[in-house]
């Protein structure tokens, strides 16, 4: 449904998107995580032909977001960052003004209006001051006007920002709700949201693609590298030694344990599993192992561990402090 | 098709916007009360002027007034510089604003074209301008029913043409200057300044002057209605205002669009 090929979105000097590729297949919901500032909004907004791409080129339902954007905008519904209210409009004009230009046919528009009015459930605000709704209320309003022409793609620029708890927890259930008709594309710096929404994950840093999977084999894939734990009876000088000789480790961090124990964090190579191993040559060296067992890494950590790349060729995936901005 | 049923909708949420604030009602007050206002001292004035021309019939001779050149031109002239101070308040907000609501970024991701959000806003003030034209004309239909000898609707309705031009050109620079800013103010402000020196250009018409001068001068805004105003249709000013338009809106236009890829 989506297929973007090296995209890159320069401005002056400063790339904001650098050689980004990935497709989305019709009915993905595909998440688009980033720090502040990693070109997120700046590849949404190509893909919904409000910037034309410096190089490379995006496909939406078909159609190049460069050389026919109005076959695309027809099949594209978008939430930008902060939703396009007018602050004047009563919430009823202003969808029906939306329908107009999203091109909804005169006969179909009240009920494309009544249904969006309903999945997002504005009614009771329908005709009220969209200046005087509350900031879930507009966020809704939102992102009722981007389903309005009941759009094959769907791409909503961090629908969540901004809101209070519950207003996040209803507009994720919203946007479930939606899964199945449409194709999305959102993007979020809040973690958990992705695990919750999406069936895909693309990890974007300063503009490039990172990382892209699903979000459980995201997890999954990064295990290894998330590190091990590992606790046996002994000397912790001597028992250091040992474990660094085992293939695989890259990183290790003694930490004092309870009672003549000691426990060691460890970091082994991303996709190698060295839990065989490391038993064996502890047990052979004449300690006592007393529990061995993986620390998964969460999406929070797999997210800093990718895109604080500098901090963590220094001390790999030892607590990144902090995420670029 | 499509074309027009986009524009339409543009025209109509402007005249939301018009109307949904205080602008569209501030400019009809100030328009129908300087409109009333000039049509009563001008049309006073005419009374004083035609009676002393009836005494001096008396005595033989004396020039015969007629309505359209001593009431209506004079009228619709001040009025032109009336809507020269007006128009920047019906303008400044067109793009403007929607660049700081950031609602233009829902009008460039529908499937409109450029030209048509650039013709839609365009039309919708102008719109609001001819509504404006209306109400003031009303100010002289008793002139129809209770002179002695009726002013001719012919010169009457090429005066109300030449306002109608001159504000065209006004509203097509305004929207100019609104694609350029953010902020109403600076667009208002400057689209004011922009109309004032295309004004005082004109006043270098002078029959002693350069040929620089001279062609400033053709560019002053308001040195073409003085003949339609009368009643002469010149095809020349015709097109010198519908040129002033179409420039305008060709740059708001090229506005909008290099914008994009600066973005």
């Amino acid at each position: 449904m989506i297929e973007v090929e090296s995209l890159t979105k320069r401005y002056g000097t400063h790339t904001a998107v650098d050689n980004v590729s990935f497709r989305v297949q019709k009915g993905e919901i595909l998440g688009f995580l980033g720090p502040n500032g990693a070109g997120k909004t700046t590849t949404m907004r190509i893909l919904a032909c409000y910037l034309p791409p410096t190089e490379g080129t995006a496909r939406v339902a078909g159609y190049d977001v460069f050389e026919q954007p109005i076959e695309v905008k027809r099949r594209l519904g978008y939430l930008p960052e902060t939703p396009p209210l007018y602050a004047d409009m009563q919430v009823g004009t202003y969808l029906d003004f939306v329908a107009k230009i999203k091109g909804v046919p005169s006969a179909s528009r009240k009920a494309r209006i009544d249904e969006a009015v309903e999945k997002c459930r504005i009614a009771d605000v329908r005709g009220k001051h969209i200046g005087k709704l509350s900031k879930g209320y507009r966020q809704r309003v939102g992102l009722a006007q981007a389903i309005l022409h009941n759009p094959d793609v769907l791409i909503l620029d961090e629908p969540t920002a901004g809101l209070d708890p519950k207003q996040i927890i209803e507009t994720r259930e919203l946007i479930k709700g939606l899964r199945g008709e449409h194709t999305i594309i959102l993007s979020t710096h809040i973690l958990p949201e992705v695990s919750m929404t999406c069936t895909r994950v693309l990890i974007i840093n300063k503009g490039r693609v990172v990382a892209e999977d699903s979000p459980e084999a995201l997890t999954h894939r990064l295990k290894g590298a998330a590190g091990l734990r590992l606790e046996a009876r002994g000397e912790t000088g001597p028992l250091f030694d040992a474990i660094r000789t085992v293939p695989g480790v890259v990183s290790l961090k003694p930490r004092t344990g309870p009672g003549g124990s000691a426990t060691f964090e460890i970091e082994a190579e991303a996709g190698r599993d060295i839990r065989a191993d490391l038993a064996r040559t502890v047990v052979q060296r004449g300690f006592e192992l007393l529990g061995l067992e993986q620390v998964g890494m969460s999406l929070e950590e797999i997210f800093l561990h990718l895109t604080t790349t500098d901090a963590a060729q220094e001390t790999p995936a030892a607590e990144p402090t902090e995420v670029s901005a | 098709m499509n074309a027009l049923r986009n524009i339409g909708a543009i025209v109509e949420k402007e005249w939301r916007h018009y109307f949904g604030s205080p602008i569209a009602y501030v400019a009809l007050f100030v328009w129908t009360a300087l409109f009333g206002g000039f049509f009563y001292l001008v049309f006073d004035r005419f009374l004083t002027v035609s009676q002393r021309a009836m005494q001096q019939m008396e005595l033989g001779g004396g020039p015969k007034l007629s309505l359209n050149e001593w009431v209506i031109a004079q009228v619709l002239h001040n009025m032109a510089v009336v809507a020269l101070f007006l128009a920047p308040m019906l303008t400044m907000r067109l793009f403007a604003e929607e660049k700081r609501q950031g609602t233009i970024e829902l009008l460039a991701t529908s499937p409109l074209t450029d030209l048509q959000i650039v013709l839609g806003k365009f039309f919708g003030a102008l719109s609001l301008y001819l509504v404006m034209l209306a109400t003031g004309f009303v100010n002289f239909l008793p002139l129809w029913y209770y002179a002695t000898a009726r002013p001719e609707w012919r010169p009457a309705l090429s005066g109300g043409l030449a306002l109608l031009l001159v504000g065209a050109s006004f509203i097509a620079l305004g929207l100019f200057v609104s694609t350029l800013t953010r902020n109403q103010i600076v667009a208002g402000s400057l689209t004011f300044g922009l109309l004032l020196i295309l004004w005082i250009v004109g006043w270098m018409d002078d029959p002693m002057a350069g040929p620089v001068a001279k062609a400033l001068a053709y560019l002053g805004l308001m040195n073409h209605v003085e003949d339609m105003m009368k009643g002469i249709i010149d095809l020349k000013d015709v097109v010198f205002y519908l040129s002033v338009t179409g420039f305008g809106l060709f740059l708001a236009l090229q506005s909008v669009e290099s914008q994009r890829w600066r973005a």
